[in-house]
């Protein structure tokens, strides 16, 4: 349900039921709905039950990847010998992207619960919440529920400490969370080893992504059962999700429904549609790091891993990115790989200068001086930015140049031809 | 040490490494550089330059050689096509905001850039815009000059001085194409070792001001060496422009210096090239020295020798060649015999990153041959009993005068003024002109080569020398450093199973426990 929305009919609301309730945000309000009753649950259960219940219900990372959660706790070692520590991703950057905001902002205890939830599944002595720098609503309601929760001694052993971003994009990556945590420098670290093994500050780590950790005491309420039932597609994609919807939209907001859930009843029903007078061009339903679909696609996709896949695409943050008619692709295009040449941590020698490479033919393009030869140019150099890297970030700015010449060749072929000419570049 | 070897094929060619290494070094076992930019076997491995993407059957992406360690049957293929072309690939993203001015820059000719261009990389470009990214020249520090726009940003110098050197003052600073490598505002590159971070620059973006636009690197002719700067005996290679030694850089010795060497000994270089040498042996007539022949020299400082009795001194540089010392230690063997060496003291630097690397206080690189010699560092004790020898031998540079009653002969490279009281004067090689070995202060023996020819008639001391012991003793006349050193090691125990052939580059130590001989 996305606040101030009402929730539509079509929507399964779990994650997001207090959205928009001011009084949900103090200790008292949260306690009076039910909150940290699944804490004191769990810190009564064994760990490795907290993570067979999990595992149970199929819940998958929310972060993007979308990988077992249960899975990637039991990574963790068996034989405790050294500290532990759980990194909570609530660096939501991604273009198109705003549901850990909103969780954040009306719900803190639910994401309070769920870390302390996790770092008693993994073992975990400290708790670090990487809150995006810009983000500061949310972190201020975060400190004023941390400090709350703490006054009443809820979390036993558990150390949760709050760690401000500064502004980087690549921080939400997972390793370079880690370096950032650290003091360091936020650059992504080559894996082996994996954070289970050596993480933040080498000792063992998992990171979650707070979409992910919020679920976790609904399952523990609900039972793996009932979390797995909520699937209306493929069995390995269980739960709810919520979806960002942006861009050309009647109703931009946060909509929370069952994985599955068709990608058209999103936008045309839960959403409100296009804008008056306006047919749908194009989505990227996963943030802006995945594969562009078309119309025909977007109307047809199924909105869980799987469902994406199937579609060329990948199902991501779940930041939907809409599109209508007049939406010039290619100066949206160079947008995003703009936006990819300007975060790029400038390690990895395909991403540093592939990425403004693209931009720049991009923008040769939009400026009325590209070449016939340019489009097949930007899809080789997407190609070589491809599987490469250490991290993702340099596949993410060419996933949308080659899915966008793919289904949007004519539009880059009117600038090359001279037909058309962007002011915007 | 029962090491778990792994077995694997690597371009077809079956070889066998210990369990933990890396494909790139396993890959040198089997004849194959892997063409790479980060990775350097002396610093932490990076994986940033992403140049290494070799094939390995059964895993779903390419990998980079630097950073994947061996495993049992693991099938590297880095001629595979796909490798092939992602390598093709980076370099090109290398080359299109890389300046291209080789003809105007010192790595030109030992550049990796151009070395992995040329293997593999693109005939042209398909960088069609005009601008390349320009940021202007920075002055480092005493020594280094960063050239921006050649970097590729393999952060092997951030690495060294943060991991090796443990004074992290370089940085990669802003992100993306803009990157560049930074240096802290309050900081200077002035590390002692600071300078390693020109050798490691595989590109001509740090270079030294010291060497800068003074050679091309096909111009140079290398020689082994071993550094004269101090006691560490870190191994180097002399680079040489037309004879004249215009280049120190470290030669690689896991045990001694790794791969690196301070910026006091990559300086120590200027004096192999003094054009004030003496160059032809000296001998004393009617008061003044007179350019005399070898022949003449020798039999001169043999009737010295013959005719004098009681105590003789030696007094030698630290510089002096193990073979040097021993020589004039058994020129004067019926002598009652005080041999010293001058010991000069320094400031001491130590590399933290590398267990027993430093520049050493001790700025002798043969103290310890010296001392296995019967040489004492008390200098003091040797001028005193230069007063009432009758034969004081004055082995090269030594820099306090010295008075004798008896007889003063001086071998060496350069005429001090105080020796111009000499009887007789030989004219001697210097490190650069001569084959040699020196004992490190752990008492490892390494050799150094001959790298120029000696000015004028100098000759080697080993030749020199040689022969005014044939000449005294009978026997024959040396005809390599090689046989002295023979002969040194049938007679001091120290020495005991050495010869050049078992020090090879680099060394081996002296007999455990062996004491000054006798």
């Amino acid at each position: 349900m996305g606040f101030p929305h009402k929730p539509h009919p079509k929507e399964t609301v779990v994650l997001s039921k207090y959205f928009g309730e001011a009084d949900a945000r103090t200790l008292k309000g949260w306690k009076k709905r039910g909150g940290y009753e699944m804490l004191e649950k769990a810190l009564a259960m064994e760990p490795t039950a907290v993570i067979e219940e999990v595992k149970a219900s199929g819940l998958r990372g929310r972060g993007g990847a979308g990988f077992p959660t249960g899975l990637k706790w039991s990574f963790m070692p068996k034989e405790k010998k050294k500290t532990h520590y759980l990194c909570v991703n609530a660096d939501e950057s991604e273009p198109g992207t705003f549901k850990d905001r909103e969780i954040m902002r009306w719900t803190p205890h639910a994401l309070l619960e769920g870390t302390a939830i996790a770092a008693h599944a993994i073992r975990a002595d400290v708790a670090y919440i990487y809150i995006r720098g810009e983000f500061t609503e949310p972190w201020a309601i975060m400190e004023k529920a941390l400090a709350e929760a703490n006054d009443a001694k809820l979390f036993g052993s558990i150390k949760i400490y709050l760690h401000r971003g500064a502004g980087a994009y690549i921080c939400g990556e997972e390793t370079a969370m880690m370096s950032s945590i650290e003091g360091k420098r936020g650059n992504p670290r080559i894996k082996p080893p994996f954070p289970a093994a050596a993480g933040v500050f080498g000792l063992p780590t998992t990171i979650n992504n707070v979409e992910t950790l919020v679920a976790v005491p609904h399952i523990l309420k609900h039972g793996a059962a009932w979390y797995q039932k909520m699937s209306l597609s493929n069995p390995k994609s269980t739960g709810t999700k919520l979806f960002s919807v942006c861009g050309h939209i009647a109703k931009p907001g946060n909509y929370e429904v069952t994985l599955g859930f068709p990608l058209k009843d999103l936008l045309y029903d839960l959403a409100g549609g296009m804008p008056p007078g306006r047919t749908l061009k194009a989505c990227i339903p996963g943030g802006s790091s995945v594969p562009i679909l078309n119309r025909e696609e977007s109307e047809s996709t199924l909105l869980d891993y799987e469902g994406c896949v199937e579609k060329g695409t990948m199902l991501g943050s779940g930041g939907v990115i809409v599109f209508d008619d007049s939406a010039d692709m290619v100066y949206q295009i160079m947008r995003l790989a703009r936006f990819y040449a300007h975060e790029s941590c400038a390690q990895c020698t395909q991403c540093r200068e592939g990425t403004a490479w693209t931009v720049k033919i991009m923008e040769r393009i939009l400026a009325g001086q590209g070449k016939t030869s340019d489009l097949d140019l930007l899809l080789d150099l997407s190609d070589n930015m491809t599987a490469k890297t250490i991290c993702v970030l340099s596949d993410s700015c060419a996933a949308p140049v080659i899915s966008g010449i793919k289904k949007f060749r004519g539009e880059f072929e009117a600038y090359i031809a001279g037909k058309k000419r962007s002011e915007a570049a | 040490m029962a090491e778990q070897l792994v077995n694997l094929t690597i371009d077809g060619t079956p070889v066998s490494v210990p369990a933990g290494t890396l494909v790139i070094e396993a890959a040198k076992q089997a004849g194959v550089l892997v063409p790479h930019y980060c990775y350097h076997p002396g610093l932490p491995v990076a994986g940033v330059c992403r140049m290494c993407l070799v094939h390995v059957e059964k895993q779903p992406k390419l990998a980079i050689a630097c950073a994947t360690q061996v495993s049992e049957g693991m099938v590297v293929n880095t001629q595979a096509a796909e490798a092939k072309s992602a390598r093709q690939s980076v370099l090109e993203f290398l080359l299109i905001n890389h300046p291209l001015d080789c003809p105007i820059c010192d790595q030109a000719g030992e550049c990796e850039l151009q070395d992995f261009v040329f293997q593999e990389g693109r005939a042209g470009t398909r960088f069609a815009e005009y601008a390349k990214r320009f940021n202007p020249v920075e002055d480092f520090g005493p020594d280094v000059l960063y050239v921006p726009n050649r970097c590729i940003l393999c952060t092997r110098c951030v690495r060294f001085m943060e991991d090796v050197a443990k004074e992290p003052v370089l940085n990669v600073s802003e992100r993306g194409d803009r990157a560049f490598i930074g240096i802290h505002p309050e900081a200077r590159l002035d590390h002692a070792w600071a300078g390693n971070v020109v050798d490691l620059c595989p590109v001509g973006s740090l270079l030294s001001k010291d060497f800068l636009h003074k050679a091309r690197a096909w111009e140079l002719d290398k020689t082994a060496s071993v550094c004269t700067g101090c006691s560490q005996g870190c191994n180097v290679t002399l680079d040489l422009r037309d004879s004249t030694v215009v280049r120190v850089r470290p030669r690689s010795n896991l045990e001694v210096n790794r791969y690196f060497i301070c910026d006091h000994g990559r300086a120590n270089y200027r004096w192999m090239n003094r054009a004030d040498r003496i160059e032809a042996p000296l001998v004393k007539d009617g008061g003044t020295l007179r350019a005399a022949d070898w022949d003449e020299a020798l039999d001169r400082v043999k009737a010295l020798v013959q005719g004098a009795k009681g105590k003789a001194v030696t007094i030698a540089s630290p510089r002096a060649s193990t073979e040097a010392l021993y020589l004039s230690r058994r020129l004067l063997s019926r002598f009652d015999w005080t041999g010293g060496f001058m010991l000069v003291m320094g400031e001491a630097a130590a590399l933290h990153g590398v267990p027993n690397l430093a520049l050493r206080a001790e700025r002798a690189p043969n103290g310890t041959g010296a001392e296995l010699l019967g040489y004492q560092s008390d200098l003091n004790a040797a001028i005193k009993a230069a007063q009432k020898a009758a034969v004081v031998f004055l082995l090269d540079e030594v820099e306090v005068p010295v008075e004798t009653a008896g007889s003063l002969v001086f071998a060496g490279t350069v005429l001090p003024d105080h020796a111009r009281n000499a009887e007789v004067v030989l004219p001697l090689a210097n490190v650069a002109e001569e084959d040699g070995t020196f004992v490190n202060r752990d008492g490892r023996v390494q050799r150094y080569f001959q790298a120029k020819p000696t000015p004028g008639m100098a000759r080697p001391a080993w030749w020199a020398l040689g022969e005014l012991v044939a000449l005294l003793e009978g026997g024959s006349v040396p005809s390599a450093a090689e046989h002295v050193f023979q002969d040194l090691a049938g007679s001091v125990d120290a020495f005991a199973g050495l010869s050049y052939g078992a020090l090879g580059l680099i060394g081996r130590k002296v007999q455990a426990g062996a004491g000054v001989p006798a």
